[in-house]
């Protein structure tokens, strides 16, 4: 099995009860990255991060030096951390957030550096209680260390960061979202272009949007060099990243794997990691990267999980969670409960996804629970296609945001995949597997 | 940018309608709202939390604290209503002492939350979304909550409470109403229990000093990168895709 002896980078001191502590922290090499990137230039620091090749841990995968280098053009006047983690069976930042809320701020410290940006703002998802509570107790040890507030460490760089509870929106994601509702207003995803906050951010300032795991990554790069970073993992696919694995699986949980170098199969069934499918049962199919991403079936599991072998399969490692559906689960059943989900977080701001993802939930609806008619695949389809013409993936856009062409993924797989389980439930007039 | 030495805004409209005072939060809450206020570059920004701090006051957020809000930040009560009314843990109506949702997303449903939910509305006697005849416990199904190992997820106030079976949810209830996870669980509307102790907000005159810097530090900056763009020929672009 090709579970490969790759250093931890962002879980190493999760063995630990106390990881969230100072203690623990500093009694781990903590602040030491720091420590280092202030004795370089922000412009040292910033290439080391583009040297390791880190790609974006939300979702999207951009490459996060690359992001920077637009801010070096345009001075940038705000760092945002994504800590909005919302894309269904992602669990990945609420363990970061949770359990080393140090290394998240050492990461953001390094960053702002970087940046030369003064004002940090963490956006943490609201329903992160005990992560809100977590991480500004940790802020309020890093200041009393010298971490954060004036001249940190003696090093005449001064910089503030605030924690923002969020309010319960998936949309807040979105990293326009997000900004306007650190704004104080509705979570509706701005207007592209301009594609990025770099442009026009927070208050219409420059502003850098990164997420919490790829600012986790930043001490380990900066003390081991961005090189030892990018010899992990292959091609673009570079270091190690965390995989949340859900579903029927005997051991979900999120694990960090270096990347390509692992498949599908090592983490769904390797005894060290998912242990396999429990009951004896069998695969049906499987997400690789959150429920905006196309499904995989049981011919695909050898796929290694990278970015590019991902999307040149047809779908996207996305947000790194995998969910697992054996033989025993209903297609119909699960595509509708994305559906659902969808449906009920949908902006409103376009007509293609409020209209059309309210009128899919009803369809799936009527399918699942029996009142379905076998013209109603097509129907599925033609409205799909009216949110992401062609079917195409990556989609293509009709509205502001990614979230409505998001919507097709999962009841085009089901109906691509399992077609015929449609018709049984259309034939006899409910699921056949309640 | 505001003057940080003055966290109240002025009402952004013309100025016809004067601010009331506040006068349906507490001084304790108050006081936290004037220090949230304080660490945003703009007033507005901490409409949000400021909406947490009177849900913790309340239990949901209230008319009467809704409209204090607006008076705080610089907006319209209706603007306050419309930004709240967005997100799902800002309650407009009143809800339990404890709202309890139960996930039913793809994770949790492949781990039996729809059997789940079935049984805690059963077993409370209200539909999701309800709240149960003694007020003191509001049930929700959720979207899902990022713990997806321990399936179905339950939170309790949004403190995540493990992977619950309909026995040990009928225990947590019972528990709930007995009074015993109080010091895990608080009421609902208390989200942070941890309060900002150090750095720039101590002070509201360091505030202001700290962010004339950093502006000060800003304009260089962005005086020399534009004297580097202007030497190397290259105009200034940014974003692109």
């Amino acid at each position: 099995m090709a579970v490969t002896e790759a250093p931890k980078i962002v879980t190493a001191r999760l063995g630990h009860d106390d990881s969230h502590t100072l203690e623990r922290y500093l009694a781990t090499g903590g602040y030491e990255g720091l420590r280092k990137a202030l004795t370089m230039t922000p412009e040292a620091v910033a290439h080391e991060v583009d040297t390791a090749s880190l790609l974006g841990r939300g979702g999207a995968g951009f490459p996060a030096g690359r992001k920077w280098a637009m801010l070096r053009k345009n001075p940038v006047t705000y760092l945002v951390v994504n800590g909005d983690e919302s894309e269904p069976a992602t669990f990945k930042d609420h363990l970061l957030v949770e359990r080393d809320p140090h290394q998240l701020i050492e990461g953001v410290l390094i960053a702002a550096y970087a940046l030369q940006v003064t004002q940090v703002f963490i956006f943490i998802r609201g329903e992160f209680a005990l992560g809100l509570e977590r991480v500004q107790a940790a802020l309020n040890d890093a200041y009393a260390h010298g971490a954060v507030g004036g001249d940190i460490f003696g090093s005449g760089f001064s910089v503030d960061v605030v924690v923002h509870p969020g309010a319960g929106a998936y949309i807040c994601g979105e990293e326009t979202a997000l900004l306007e509702s650190l704004e104080g207003k509705r979570g509706f995803p701005r207007i592209k272009p301009p594609f990025f906050p770099a442009a026009i951010g927070l208050y219409g300032e420059p502003t850098v949007v990164n997420n919490v795991e790829t600012m986790s990554n930043l001490p380990w790069i900066i003390l081991n060099g961005g090189a030892a970073f990018a010899a992990l993992g292959e091609g673009r696919s570079t270091g190690t990243r965390l995989f949340a694995l859900a579903g029927h699986v005997v051991n979900p949980g999120v694990f960090e794997l270096e990347m390509v170098k692992t498949t599908f199969n090592d983490l769904i069934n390797d005894p060290a990691l998912g242990g396999g499918i429990p009951h004896g049962r069998g695969l049906k199919a499987f997400i690789p990267g959150g429920v905006s991403a196309p499904w995989f079936g049981p011919d695909q599991i050898d796929l290694p999980l990278g970015q590019d072998e991902v999307g040149a399969a047809g779908s996207m490692l996305g947000s790194g969670s995998i969910v697992v559906m054996d033989d025993h689960t209903c297609a119909v059943r699960a595509a509708w409960r994305i559906t659902k989900f969808f449906s009920r977080e949908s902006c409103g701001q376009c007509t293609p996804c409020r209209e059309g993802s309210g009128w899919l939930e009803k369809i799936m609806e009527r399918i699942e629970t029996g009142h379905g008619r076998e013209q109603d695949i097509d129907l599925l389809l033609d409205a799909c296609d009216n949110i992401a013409p062609g079917l195409t993936w990556p989609p293509q856009q009709t509205t502001i945001c990614v979230l409505g062409p998001s919507i097709p993924s999962s009841i085009g797989s089901a109906i691509q995949m399992f077609r015929d389980e449609f018709l049984v439930h259309v034939k006899e007039g409910g699921c056949p597997y309640e | 940018m505001s003057d940080a030495t003055t966290p109240v805004a002025a009402p952004r409209r013309g100025g016809q309608r004067a601010t009331p005072a506040p006068s349906h939060l507490s001084p304790e809450i108050l006081e936290r709202a004037r220090r949230t206020i304080a660490l945003y570059p703009e007033p507005r920004s901490a409409l949000i939390p400021l909406c947490h701090l009177a849900q913790e006051q309340d239990g949901w957020l209230t008319p009467e604290a809704m409209v204090d809000i607006a008076g705080l930040v610089g907006v319209t009560p209706t603007e306050v209503l419309g930004t709240a009314s967005f997100y799902d843990m800002l309650h407009t109506e009143p809800v339990g002492t404890y709202v309890v949702a139960v996930c039913t997303n793809i994770a949790c449903l492949l781990g039996g939350a729809a059997d789940l939910l079935e049984h805690a509305e059963h077993s409370l006697g209200v539909n999701a979304g309800g709240t149960t005849a003694d007020g003191v416990i509001t049930l929700e199904e959720a979207e899902c909550l990022a713990d997806c190992d321990r399936t179905p997820c339950v939170q309790v106030n949004h403190r995540f409470v493990g992977a619950q079976t309909a026995e040990s949810f009928d225990r947590l209830m019972a528990e709930l109403r007995a009074g015993e996870r109080g010091a895990e669980i608080p009421p609902h509307g208390t989200l942070n229990r941890v309060v900002r102790t150090t750095g720039l907000d101590a002070d509201p005159g360091r505030v202001a000093s700290e962010r004339a810097a950093m502006a000060e530090a800003q304009a260089q900056r962005k005086a020399a990168a534009e004297a580097a763009t202007t030497t190397s020929g290259a105009g200034p672009k940014a974003g692109g895709s």
